[in-house]
């Protein structure tokens, strides 16, 4: 017995010294550069509290890969795509972007929907200067890490404008509460932005509480928000918890109108809220109705594949998968730094969820769509712009 | 005064819910001394099981009190079982070994449980069949009591007093107190002492099958990680109202649910859990023994 663990560890100290002399003087990125083959990593929420947006976003990315490999891959490398699951969580999410980075050598980074985890990763992609494209994290803290840091969505502070401006002028609203969750610098950032400007049109937030990620009752908090009897409910989180909130307030007799940003879009909010969810509106990065040919194309190609009608999740990591195939094309040699300043020269893509530029601050500039919940669907309403 | 009944309510509901967790935990601590901190993952387990089991009956095409009732069977028996199953491998092993290495155990039972439900179940969220229909029992203006509330506080209060009464006045109630009482003895006396453990941690388990049944109806979102927080509060309760004891469970419970909606309430939402733990230190350097840890007439 001793024996044989004197030669297991003989040979993992071996291994290790082997692993590494071997990557002695060379950065992941010239390791990166020097492949036969075009490896893209990917960290999502497949499982977890939101999975679906992993999952969605993953649909979307291997439709634009599939389809560009299916064309011969770019310059004749085929693009492999490594995906990792981060199950929901910020450390997981920093620790297996590492791992794409450092072992799998990957020369681009794409992910995550929710911001605290993108936030959680983009300084591991900022160090080791890997672009990462975010498709929807839309806390602005995210591409302020640095300047390998892209995303293909707008801003909280925009889109947190536009349900103000919605609530105010379209839906007449004067009187909001908002329920915002503490543990997430999605909703923390939407919450603000949108009281800001709600309040600078001339309206009254009337209640504003908080409660965490993970949280199942929301009586006391609801209970307290009728109290002060708001015309709107405004609900910046993610889906699980918008599909209990919106079950309780309606058990405790609120009528108010619940409003909602693009953490809402999955198909498990109709099936977790149910009927007390209808009649909620959201902003979202796309809708189904949309008469733009790149976005009826992507949702035909989609069906095709998948047999089912995309999510916006879908249709902007299908957009962060195509600027990226892009900016590597159009990249004069394969090395991160020259992907990175393609990615950020990328002007009037023409994407699933509408034109796409990136700006100086590497976000892009783009409308929102407001979106109805109408029964188990998503009925399109009206596109606002900046 | 509207507001501060629905509080009031509100509060009552979540304390039930704690309420009912407590009692597995103060049962096994009662007879063995031992925190069981996998309590809360058989829980989280017996959600699971009325999940699948409900499913694959299709009990949600005639929600009903006949479907209802065969859900918590089938949670009810996969609890036990793996009560059994814990009891057996995990603790049964450690018997004469000291306290704190059952306690580490029990925390790494609690551990492995959780892990092993996202890579069994997944760690997504799923949606709990609806297999009765809550509805209002009664509405006077802005306040009203529904049905599941109800249930969840009449089921705690229930099976309150059937421990009581199962403890002090039956034969097996007089074995577990000896057992209780004094290992060694018992064990000269001719008492089957791990016969004894068995049934505690049947119990125990189906109350924590019966709690997860109950409280993922009234709450429809269920993960491998939910047992945590509540399992959490309800140990508070149970170290409140004085662990070991019945009455001191439900007690706790009721406090800790109380407590937390009055914070929401009339202070901070975002201060909820700091309160319930919080109110732990508190009690362990006030009251150690916790309300009614003094009262040995119930301590089993």
């Amino acid at each position: 017995m001793r024996r044989f663990i004197r030669i297991v560890t003989t040979v993992s100290v071996l291994f290790l010294s082997v692993s590494c002399t071997k990557n002695s003087g060379q950065t992941p990125s010239q390791i990166a550069a020097a492949l036969t083959e075009i490896r893209i990593g990917q960290f999502g929420s497949m499982t977890g509290g939101e999975a679906t947006f992993g999952q969605s976003t993953d649909k979307g990315i291997r439709l634009a890969i599939d389809a560009k490999n299916a064309s011969g891959g770019i310059k004749g490398k085929k693009i492999v795509l490594i995906t990792e699951d981060n199950q929901g969580k910020p450390d997981e999410a920093s620790a297996v972007v590492k791992k794409l980075i450092t072992q799998d050598n990957v020369l681009a980074v794409l992910g995550e929907v929710a911001s605290t985890r993108s936030l959680a990763a983009a300084p591991i992609a900022q160090k080791n200067k890997i672009p990462m494209i975010s498709p929807s994290s839309t806390n602005p803290k995210v591409t302020k890490v640095g300047d390998y840091i892209f995303r293909v969505c707008f801003i909280d502070p925009f889109q947190g404008s536009v349900m103000a401006r919605f609530a105010n002028d379209n839906l007449k609203v004067k009187k909001v509460a908002i329920l915002k969750d503490l543990k997430s610098d999605y909703s923390l950032g939407l919450a603000e932005f949108f009281s800001a400007k709600f309040k600078e049109l001339g309206g009254e937030i009337v209640s504003e509480q908080n409660f965490q990620t993970g949280d199942s009752d929301f009586k006391g908090q609801l209970t307290r928000i009728r109290s002060s009897n708001p015309d709107a409910l405004f609900i910046p989180a993610y889906y699980t918890e918008v599909g209990l909130i919106a079950r309780q307030a309606r058990q405790l007799g609120i009528k108010a109108v619940l409003l909602g940003g693009d953490g809402w879009d999955s198909p498990k909010l109709f099936e977790i809220g149910e009927t007390a969810i209808n009649g909620a509106y959201f902003s979202n990065h796309y809708a189904t109705e949309s008469n733009n040919l790149a976005t009826q194309n992507f949702i035909k190609n989609f069906k095709a594949k998948y047999n089912h009608t995309p999510d916006g999740l879908a249709a902007a990591g299908y957009d962060a998968a195509m600027i990226l195939i892009n900016a590597i094309e159009t990249a004069p040699e394969l090395t991160p730094e020259a992907i990175r300043n393609q990615i950020a020269a990328t002007k009037n893509y023409d994407g699933a969820t509408g034109k796409i530029t990136i700006n100086g601050e590497r976000n892009a500039d783009k409308d929102a769509f407001i979106v109805k919940v109408d029964g188990k669907g998503l009925k399109f309403i009206t596109l606002l712009g900046p | 005064m509207e507001e501060f009944v629905q509080h009031l309510l509100n509060g009552l509901n979540l304390g039930a819910v704690y309420a009912l967790i407590a009692l597995g935990y103060t049962m096994v601590y009662g007879v063995l001394q031992l925190i069981n901190f996998a309590h809360s993952e058989v829980y989280m387990v017996g959600a699971f099981a009325g999940f699948y089991g409900a499913n694959f009956l299709r009990l949600t095409d005639k929600p009903g009190w006949g479907a209802f009732a065969l859900t918590l069977l089938m949670s009810v028996v996969v609890c036990s079982v793996l009560g059994l199953c814990i009891e057996r491998f995990a603790y049964r092993p450690l018997r004469n070994a000291p306290k704190l290495n059952a306690l580490i155990t029990a925390i790494g039972v609690s551990l492995f449980l959780q892990f092993a439900g996202q890579v069994v179940f997944g760690a997504t969220p799923q949606f709990f069949p609806q297999v009765l229909e809550d509805r209002t029992l009664f509405q006077a203006g802005a306040i009203q009591i529904q049905l599941f509330d109800v249930t969840i506080l009449s089921v705690a209060l229930i099976a309150m007093a059937g421990l009581h009464y199962l403890i002090q006045y039956t034969r097996t109630g007089m074995a577990i107190r000896a057992v209780s009482f004094s290992f060694r003895s018992a064990t000269l006396m001719g008492i089957n002492v791990n016969g004894v453990i068995a049934v505690t941690f049947i119990i125990g388990s189906s109350l924590a099958g019966i709690a997860a049944v109950l409280v993922a109806l009234k709450y429809p979102k269920i993960d491998p990680l939910m047992g945590m927080l509540y399992g959490m509060k309800a140990f508070v309760a149970a170290v409140l109202g004085g662990i070991g004891n019945f009455r001191g469970a439900v007690l706790g419970g009721i406090i800790m649910g109380l407590s937390e909606e009055m914070v929401v309430a009339y202070l901070s939402s975002s201060l909820r859990d700091a309160l319930a733990f919080g109110l732990l230190i508190f009690i362990l350097l006030v009251r150690p023994s916790g309300l009614l840890g003094q009262m040995k007439v119930e301590k089993v």
